[in-house]
């Protein structure tokens, strides 16, 4: 008994908010009627996220066939819903990677540099809370005319998604950073001076360890910015990854369309739930507050 | 007073502008010989971290000058080794880790196994051999003030400054770390500059005493010269007459101090010495007011 009162307590209630929304949503469902026929409930999205996987399964079984028989040709199937997964988390995750290139070094120096932060700081507010639709016609248009060749690898509409999706979460990082860098215990910069530290070593070996809790928080902002900002990007961009999906979808109006579009919700939800959950732990990792003095 | 190590002259520090202004130490001469240990006691916001603070180079004072050697200084440096109030550790780096900080940067030009072996030496030097791979939060006060002593050795400064490095200690392992603070500066040579603000301590770990007057505008004290043998045990010394004359002695100067300092100054305003010119009717007392 002792150890089921405490489990009771902790799942119960969102087990039953869990069974609560279930039960709106499948009687909300029912009252409308759209041009694509009713709203789809629980149990149409869970027949439609079945089938999506079976298309998966069976596609790539020809995959299999087609190279079996044709070793040397590439297979040109069409991308299956898991494939639109994964080129959705490597889009995010290459956003993810130029945004903290650039935010880590120019946070760093921001907060090193008062003048550097009044400099940059007016540029920083004004561009912050642009939206990814605002960027990214430009970033078409500037990637349109630099980058010519279309590799096969690196699509242009790739290249468009990721750079908009860093151009919207490179902002968390820089701030948390150069805060960070900016806000260090003076006492642990008192040891940095009287060791006469040179400015390359005060930054790695104090000033560096002393933010990465803050810079890790930053980080976990920006990847969750990013990953909501992708969709967005991906449905403007054709990339073809969730947001090209569910555009797709949209377009295309068929009686499971929307049930479809559903079931890419709940993905995109879950995927970002488990990208926060993995920066906490990287953050735990490094924070040394845990057993700060 | 070329044989000085450290001359302050005529110094003066303040902080904030305009009115917010607080000068917090003015004409403070000092000058410290070689192998000297001198102990600088006050109250509680008299200026003292201020004062260590422009000896260390973390400070420059507004006037006056802080000489090391006969040059001024300008900036910190590893000759003059600080221990902080507040220990001062890096709460992500172990034991070993805080002092080979201070290793590294010290002799980098030994070998990876010299400078570890260096390190150990010292940390063993404070008795703390089985906490070399513990973080700073798994130590206690009094062992944390150790590492920081033992980086702060290890740098092998010239000059040992020394910010209330009990303060914030109990009474029992503060006894027992100026005991063995007393050891370890018993068998070097170095010059050691204390600041505290107890009596008794001064008085045991220093060969000079000197006060220091309350502030703001705070300004040093004469110095009382401690004839004491340390060697005594603590307990011995409390009913050393030598001692109990000496702690009378700093303790009612300082004392008197304060009052001086209490009826001079009401709150945070230094006044003027002077009766104020009472109104003469009741239409001047408003207006006085009204100003």
């Amino acid at each position: 008994m002792r150890m089921i009162v405490p489990a009771l307590k902790q799942y119960t209630p969102p087990v039953l908010a869990i069974v609560l929304f279930l039960m709106a949503w499948s009687f909300g469902a029912k009252q409308i009627d759209t041009s694509l026929g009713q709203v789809p409930g629980p149990a149409m999205v869970l027949e439609q996220a079945r089938i999506l996987w079976q298309e998966h399964v069976t596609e790539r079984e020809k995959a299999k066939a087609f190279y079996e028989r044709q070793p040397t040709i590439s297979y040109t199937g069409k991308p299956t819903y898991v494939d639109q997964i994964l080129t959705s988390l490597k889009t995010v995750f290459m956003g993810f990677v130029i945004a903290s290139l650039v935010a880590l070094p120019i946070g760093i120096i921001c907060g090193l540099s008062k003048t550097v932060m009044r400099a940059l700081n007016p540029l920083i507010q004004v561009f912050k809370p642009v939206s990814p639709l605002a960027w990214l016609p430009i970033v078409t248009m500037v990637v349109s005319a630099v980058y010519a060749t279309n590799s096969a690898w690196m699509p242009k509409s790739f290249l468009i998604s990721a750079i908009t999706v860093s151009l919207c979460s490179l902002w968390a990082t820089l701030i948390n950073t150069a805060l960070g860098v900016a806000s260090v215990n003076t006492d642990y910069i008192n040891v940095a001076r009287v060791l006469q530290l040179s400015p390359l070593k005060k930054t790695f070996k104090v000033l560096l360890p002393a933010t990465l809790p803050l810079i890790f928080t930053g980080l976990r902002i920006s990847l969750g910015v990013g990953w909501m900002v992708l969709i967005a990007s991906e449905m403007l961009a054709q990339n073809p990854g969730l947001g090209k999906f569910i555009w797709d979808e949209f377009q295309n109006g068929s009686s499971q369309s929307l049930a479809k579009i559903m079931v890419a919700v709940f993905t995109i939800g879950l995927i970002g739930f488990v990208l926060d959950r993995i920066m906490v732990e990287l953050q735990k990792r490094v924070s040394y507050e845990g057993y700060a003095a | 007073m070329k044989d000085m190590l450290l001359e302050l002259k005529d110094v003066a520090r303040g902080f904030g502008e305009g009115k917010g202004r607080i000068d917090v130490l003015r004409d403070i001469n000092l000058a410290v010989k070689e192998g000297e240990s001198i102990a600088i006691v006050g109250f509680t916001g008299s200026g003292k971290t201020t004062l260590i603070k422009l000896m260390g180079g973390l400070l420059m004072p507004d006037s006056g000058q802080v000489l090391f050697k006969g040059r001024p200084v300008d900036a910190p440096g590893r000759e003059r080794g600080i221990v902080f109030q507040n220990y001062s550790l890096l709460p992500w780096l172990t034991v070993l880790r805080n002092v080979m900080l201070a290793v590294d940067e010290v002799y980098p030009e030994w070998s990876k196994q010299e400078r570890l072996e260096y390190a150990k030496r010292y940390i063993a030097m404070v008795n703390l051999q089985h906490a070399v791979d513990k973080r700073p939060a798994e130590l206690s006060g009094g062992m944390r003030q150790r590492v920081s002593l033992a980086r702060t050795l290890a740098m092998n400064p010239e000059m040992l400054l020394m910010d209330e490095p009990l303060s914030a200690l109990d009474a029992i392992t503060r006894a027992s770390l100026q005991r063995e603070i007393l050891n370890i500066m018993s068998g070097s040579k170095t010059t050691v500059l204390l600041i505290t603000n107890d009596v008794d301590e001064a008085i045991l770990m220093a060969d000079r005493v000197i006060p220091l007057n309350p502030g703001p505008n705070a300004t040093l004290g004469p110095s009382f010269k401690v004839n004491i043998d340390r060697s005594a045990d603590r307990t011995e010394l409390n009913s050393n007459p030598e001692f109990i004359r000496l702690r009378n002695q700093v303790i009612e100067y300082l004392l008197d101090k304060r009052s001086e300092a209490g009826t001079r100054n009401t709150g945070k305003f230094l006044l003027p010495n002077l009766s104020p010119v009472l109104p003469q009717s009741g239409f001047g007392s408003t207006r006085s007011k009204a100003a």
